[in-house]
């Protein structure tokens, strides 16, 4: 059957949220009003990636990239550009400021990006297996399963050099390797699908657009260590990504790519979801199996390793969504190929989820060794209203802020710890002038006191400590001595905690301390805060040589803390503000300033 | 469908890779636009389009694009098809129909031979005399 044209509608949780499946369906409606229904094929597919745009309707093959479409855009889609064709200039993507409607490859987003990982979202249907099968699907498992040994897939994944995905960056190979050795009857594979950082959702993305690609890897790990049961353990949070995971689930099953005697191979695999009540202590790899298992998810020192005593004691595989995702086109394309992409000690690339004061938002895949500039400013498009960056926090609460200083520093493991902070699982959020350094690591700060599972002191008593001192710098009655108390705390657990999540936790204090010491200094010993975020250090004023008296600010202000008669300066009563700043934001005369 | 064999998943795989590469345009390196606005409609363009598809399946080629545009504005010989082809200079063609749809695939895309009676515009007199070569 031939198409004219081929119409994907971006399926992805931000998509969705904004109508894409209204869009869906008023194109299916209106393609079978318009009669054409025989001559294009419609697919709902994943994540596109350029969330900042969506929803996204892409019309191939003219490859025409339609931006913030909305269902009623559908009649006349299907009327001009699949009846008349005809580019429905209005929902093209352009870029601000220009008028050139823009092709997918003219698009700066897409540019500079490399998509392993992310190869089918946008392109496939996620929720039909036939059409990743045709994009070499299940082709990586027919070779684990015809032509390699054990040892080859090992040796395979030991030349591509692929690291963890998750955070840690552990050579994947040396983790299948431990559970291949280890002796059991009973051995399992887990993927780790709980993405918890906030501005987060590579895994989401990858799991709603390609859920295919993680079963796959799986049974091939499988295959590989000797296990016949795998788990995913997600958070309920995700229902999009669980429901197309157990569509794609059933339908291996029903082609016989999982379950009893796989292609007549004599292996048996399948696979079950967990489902996580959205602890973020729960990403640890021993707290998850632990939650797996039905017990509370708290962590339990290592070694041993889960390689080696893992899920019910047993040796178990875990790996994150990100890596498994990889391993399909490392088999297929072979490890030679996979270390060609990236830097010396960082191999293939990484998808980030790049949030915050960004003007293009959304998810990116680049090889490693990409700058933080290019995806800051030639993929993410700089910072939205032309203000001035800042800092972007990378690895979530585990991480750090990177200051303009080392915009150039090439992405890969080792180059961001260096600087203070780690690649993580991949968010990435950007901050502008306008935020307050202090504010920020407040933020993380009782992100993790929130999450910690309270079994390690260090962890409990330190970052409810950090916390307090945090507040007291914040509403103004910080002391120098403060300071060198955090690093000392902080340090503390650093050393001290059980997991990652005590160990990585003071690291956005520490980072900012190290970075912004001078915004530390303004809020302690000036008692200012000069992004002007922290109320209890700001206060709103107005200039009497500016205020022409025209009563809009009084008028607004929630708590009539503004007096004044027309035409005369108005005065704000501080002890009365509460410091909402809709003054600030009414004043047509730039009348009102923060100090 | 039932559980498969290693052939039959290898078999599928052929079977749904061809249909969807039609979706990939990277590596296409041949183009055939059908001028489709109003005039082209009227004089049959949508039969051409048609026509186009099928003998591109019926070939196997893989390589080609089929799009569609408004109208080039040469009207008195709709439908029009302008063929976009690497080693071949852009040609226009007027006054399409299936047959020649078909023709155009099997001698202009398959064997660089430009069918003659139906250039309207691009290369000069010159190089259609020289059969397109």
């Amino acid at each position: 059957m031939a198409f004219r044209n081929y119409i994907l509608v971006c399926g992805g949780t931000a998509c969705e949220s904004s109508k894409a499946n209204a869009i869906y369906e008023a194109l299916v409606t209106e393609s079978k009003a318009q009669g054409v229904a025989d001559e294009v094929q419609i697919v709902k597919t994943g994540c596109f990636g350029f969330c900042e745009q969506g929803p996204i309707v892409k019309i191939l093959p003219e490859d025409s990239f339609y931006v913030q479409v909305k269902p009623e855009d559908a009649k006349e889609l299907i009327a001009e550009h699949v009846i008349k064709g005809r580019e429905v200039k209005r929902l093209l993507y352009a870029k601000e400021g220009s008028r050139k409607h823009a092709k997918v490859e003219d698009i700066e987003f897409y540019q500079k990006q490399f998509r392993i990982v992310l190869r089918n979202c946008g392109f496939i249907d996620p929720e039909n297996i036939d059409e990743y099968i045709a994009r070499e699907g299940y082709a990586s498992l027919e070779k684990v399963l015809f032509e390699m040994t054990a040892e080859d897939v090992i040796n395979e994944l030991k030349i591509a050099g692929l690291r963890g995905r998750g955070g840690a960056g552990f050579p994947t190979w040396m983790k299948w390797n431990f559970t291949r050795q280890a002796d059991s009857k009973q051995k399992f594979i887990v993927v780790n699908a709980d993405e918890g950082d906030p501005g987060a959702y590579m895994d989401r993305s990858t799991l709603e657009g390609d859920p295919h690609s993680v079963l796959e890897a799986m049974a091939i790990a499988g295959k590989t260590v000797g296990s016949n049961q795998g788990y995913i353990y997600i958070r309920a949070e995700y229902p999009l990504a669980i429901k197309r995971l157990e569509i794609a689930m059933a339908q291996a099953r029903e082609y016989g790519l999982l379950g009893k005697n796989i292609l007549d191979s004599g292996f048996d695999f399948d696979i079950e979801i967990r489902l996580g009540a959205g602890a973020f202590v729960c990403g640890e790899e021993t707290a998850l199996l632990a939650s797996i298992e039905g017990r509370r998810g708290m962590p339990v020192p290592r070694p041993p390793f889960p390689a080696v005593k893992g899920l019910w004691g047993k040796p178990t595989v875990i790996n994150n969504v990100e890596t498994w995702a990889n391993i399909p086109m490392i088999i297929l394309k072979g490890g030679d190929w996979f270390s060609k992409i990236g830097t010396a000690d960082s191999h293939g690339t990484k998808v980030f989820a790049l949030t915050g004061k960004i003007r293009n938002s959304g998810l990116v895949e680049v090889p490693m060794g990409t700058t933080l500039r290019e995806i800051i400013y030639d993929i993410g498009g700089g910072i939205a209203n032309d203000k001035e960056f800042k800092a972007v926090q990378t690895g979530g609460p585990s991480g750090g802020v990177i200051t303009k200083d080392f915009l150039d520093t090439p992405i890969d493991f080792g180059s961001l710890i260096k600087l203070g902070s780690m690649m993580g699982s991949g968010g990435m959020i950007v901050m502008d002038e306008d935020d307050c350094i202090v504010d920020v690591a407040k933020f993380y700060l009782n992100f993790t006191v929130d999450e910690s599972c309270g079994k390690c002191a260090p962890c409990r008593i330190g970052g409810r400590s950090l916390a307090n001192l945090l507040e007291k710098i914040t509403k103004g009655k910080g002391e120098l001595a403060d300071l060198d108390q955090m690093v000392e705390i902080g340090e503390a657990m650093k050393k001290a905690s059980l997991c990652a999540l005590g160990q990585t936790a003071p690291n956005p204090i520490l980072s900012t301390l190290h970075y912004f010491r001078d915004e530390y200094l303004a809020h302690v010993v000036d008692k200012k805060c000069p992004a002007g975020k922290c109320k209890s250090l700001i206060s709103y004023n107005i200039l009497a040589d500016k205020c022409i008296g025209c009563t809009a600010c009084a008028r607004k202000c929630p708590v009539g803390a503004i007096a004044g008669e027309r035409r005369e300066v108005h005065v704000i009563d501080q002890a009365a503000c509460i410091k909402c700043g809709v003054c600030f934001e009414t004043c047509k005369f730039g009348a009102i300033e923060v100090r | 469908m039932a559980k498969m064999t290693l052939e039959d998943l290898r078999k599928l795989r052929d079977s749904k890779k061809s249909e969807i590469q039609k979706r990939d345009i990277a590596g296409k390196d041949t183009q055939i636009i059908i001028g489709m606005g109003t005039c082209g409609i009227a004089a049959g363009a949508k039969v051409v389009l048609d026509a186009f598809l099928q003998a591109l399946d019926a070939n196997k080629l893989e390589n080609v694009s089929v799009t569609q545009t408004g109208c080039m504005g040469l009207c008195y010989v709709e439908p029009t098809v302008e063929v976009i082809t690497p080693g071949m200079p852009p040609v226009i063609y007027g006054k399409v129909d299936a047959a020649v749809a078909k023709t155009i695939v099997e001698d202009h895309v398959m064997r660089n031979k430009m069918v003659s009676d139906h250039v309207f515009d691009r290369p000069s007199a010159d190089i259609i005399k020289d059969g397109g070569k």
